[in-house]
């Protein structure tokens, strides 16, 4: 019948049956949430609280509340934005592109990194909403709606309009592609809730499971429909992150008027997407046991996704580097001179340190299969993308042509309340998720149980 | 739940690949089978099954063309003729900025239309409860629905050549 490679590690460990993968799936869906679980959503609303106040006074007052200032009009709102609009990336590659490429060790991981990819992009959406100050209007200057000003239209020339609907696009079909992947599972869930006679959770499933039998001719058509999602999703996602380095590369502003940035945000989003789907995987493992099904060599695999878009982001800062003085360009120079040894050196250095040296120690087979290591370094790398977009937003607009008009960027409270806000939505969401929904899609893996799978000796 | 008076034979398989082999040789001996319902996909199923391949790529096709086309009227339109404005000295209407928006809106309309043409055929809704023939379906059974009024054969005599092709089990089912 089927054979198992010899040459690659069993996708699924401890001899699991189909039967298994259903009892360990739908297990934490069904048992009534532990203390643990209380306790780490009781800290996400208390971080989503605080960041509502902080929201809410911003609305409120106005973004004068912010640290900006007339040199400074972009800093941590953006950074923050495209800080987690790049995390989104992580969940749409592995569930799209290596879904097309067939890597079967995706199906462990695809749920819970989408699941991330939805929370990051409502995450990331929060920051232009809220620096749009009166947000009641901003349907009218984000979309092309009919107004009373006659009607003044859209600009479609403006990158800010391409980022609405790359944004918007990518939300919707993330959750469409999401959903689809949810109803066989759901259905599962349904039927063990009638099987066990608990009516209220197979009411639930029932309504969310869409009537899903599992006849063949459904089947058919649902891998239908999941192979053209995924070649949709997969230039769409590659867009997205294309479309907003548009927002910097379309300027004039030194620093930011490079061809290099669409390429080499879209390898800095996958690079720190991975990094917190393994930050959040690390944990879920553990928390649900489901260590049999991420195993070692689940991790092992996206930490060399990560040493890949790691390197080709390092590559990126040294070309930047050599066009800059290649250029012979003196403001273009000065502003790359200036990131590295101007005042904010400290954030370029510990870019440096976090995206380029520290991810290098994946090279070593003992560190990348080791899993505190593998945690502390998912940390580190996202810290650093986190200064990447600081460095790349406030470096290139704080010294402006003249000198009178130099500044520096202080946050203020609602900086920070508005990022920690981001936090407590994003773990409040996971964690609902986590508690509610499969967080390993059952089908495909039952799917590959008899190739894939350890066998029981 | 009235009786609508449908008669089916159900047989339940362990193993997918079992259920392939068994699809070939049930439907050699000349039963319809009315359909099979599996908790993942099997890959053979629809082709051993004699399905068509499913239309839902052109579906996509479609919709993602009426998307493209949408796009890049709706931005002519307002920028070239309703509105026209002068934005950095560019001419009103012209192409390159006008490719993103209109790949977005190709993607969006592809992937919704193809999503919602997939739940209208497959009779997809929210609260729609469906018909179980064995409630092992969604976990780790391969289950055979045969329609007894669509087929000529007794019940014993489909029943016997369920079992030599693999079933494990034989059940009866009444709507």
């Amino acid at each position: 019948m089927q054979a198992t490679s010899s040459v690659r590690e069993s996708l699924i460990t401890g001899g699991k049956t189909v039967r298994d993968v259903s009892e360990d799936i739908s297990r934490h869906v069904e048992n009534k949430p532990t203390t643990l679980w209380w306790i780490a959503m009781g800290i996400s609303l208390i971080l989503f609280a605080f960041g509502f106040y902080c929201l809410a006074a911003l609305l409120w007052e106005g973004i004068g509340v912010w640290g900006l200032n007339k040199t400074v009009g972009w800093a941590w709102d953006i950074t923050n934005f495209v800080w987690w609009v790049g995390i989104g990336h992580a969940g749409t590659l592995i569930s799209a592109i290596l879904l097309l490429f067939r890597q079967k060790w995706r199906m462990s991981i695809n749920r819970a990194a989408e699941a991330m990819t939805i929370f990051a992009v409502i995450c990331a959406a929060t920051f232009p909403l809220a620096h749009m100050g009166r947000l009641w209007l901003g349907f009218y200057w984000a979309l092309p709606l009919p107004n009373t000003w006659g009607s003044l239209w859209a600009n479609f020339n403006s990158p800010l309009l391409w980022d609405v609907f790359a944004i918007s696009t990518y939300f919707t079909v993330s959750l469409v592609f999401w959903y689809i992947g949810l109803i066989p599972d759901f259905a599962v869930i349904r039927d063990r809730a009638t099987r066990m006679g608990n009516k209220t959770r197979a009411a639930i499933y029932n309504a969310l499971s869409f009537g899903w039998d599992g006849a063949a001719k459904t089947w058919m058509r649902y891998e239908s429909v999941a192979l053209i999602l995924a070649g949709l999703s997969t230039p769409l996602v590659l867009s997205v992150h294309t479309i907003v380095s548009f927002d910097f590369a379309t300027s004039v502003v030194p620093g930011w008027h490079t061809t290099i940035f669409p390429p080499y945000f879209v390898a800095g989003a996958i690079f720190s997407g991975f990094a917190m789907v393994l930050t959040l995987l690390i944990v879920t493992r553990k928390v649900f046991k489901l260590e049999d099904y991420i195993t070692i060599y689940h991790i092992e695999l996206m930490n060399i996704v990560i040493i890949i878009t790691g390197s080709i982001v390092g590559i990126a800062y040294i070309t930047e580097f050599f066009v800059a003085w290649y250029g012979m360009v003196p403001a273009e120079f000065y502003a790359f001179y200036n990131r590295a040894t101007g005042p904010y050196w400290w954030a370029y250095w510990s870019m440096m340190t976090c995206n380029v040296i520290s991810p290098q120690l994946f090279w070593f087979k003992k560190i990348r299969t080791n899993i505190a290591a593998t945690f502390v370094l998912s940390i580190i790398v996202n810290i650093g993308m986190w200064f990447e977009r600081f460095v790349i937003i406030v470096t290139s607009i704080h010294r402006d042509y003249v000198p009178s008009s130099w500044s520096m960027f202080y946050p203020t409270m609602y900086d920070l309340g508005e990022y920690i806000f981001t936090f407590g939505l994003f773990f409040t969401a996971f964690f609902l998720f986590a508690k509610f929904f499969p967080v390993i899609n059952m089908a495909e893996v039952k799917s590959i149980i008899k190739s894939s799978s350890e066998k029981k000796h | 739940m009235s009786s609508t008076g449908e008669k089916f034979l159900v047989g339940i398989f362990d193993d997918e690949d079992i259920l392939l082999h068994g699809v070939e040789g049930i439907r050699g001996k000349g039963v319809k089978i009315h359909e099979v319902y599996t908790p993942f996909p099997v890959h053979g199923l629809d082709e051993a099954l004699g399905y068509k391949r499913s239309r839902l790529p052109i579906a996509a096709f479609l919709f993602g063309l009426t998307g493209t086309i949408l796009a890049l009227v709706m931005q002519i339109w307002m920028l070239g003729f309703d509105w026209p404005m002068i934005i950095g000295g560019k001419n009103f209407v012209s192409l390159p900025p006008f490719i993103p928006v209109t790949f977005e809106l190709t993607v969006l309309l592809s992937a919704l239309g193809m999503v919602a043409t997939f739940f209208i055929v497959s009779d997809m809704k929210p609260y729609k409860t469906p018909r179980s023939y064995d409630i092992r379906s969604t976990d780790d059974k391969h289950v055979m629905a045969i329609d007894l009024t669509a087929n000529k054969m007794s019940k014993e005599e489909i029943g016997q050549i369920l079992k030599a092709n693999g079933a494990s089990e034989v059940n009866e089912k009444n709507f």
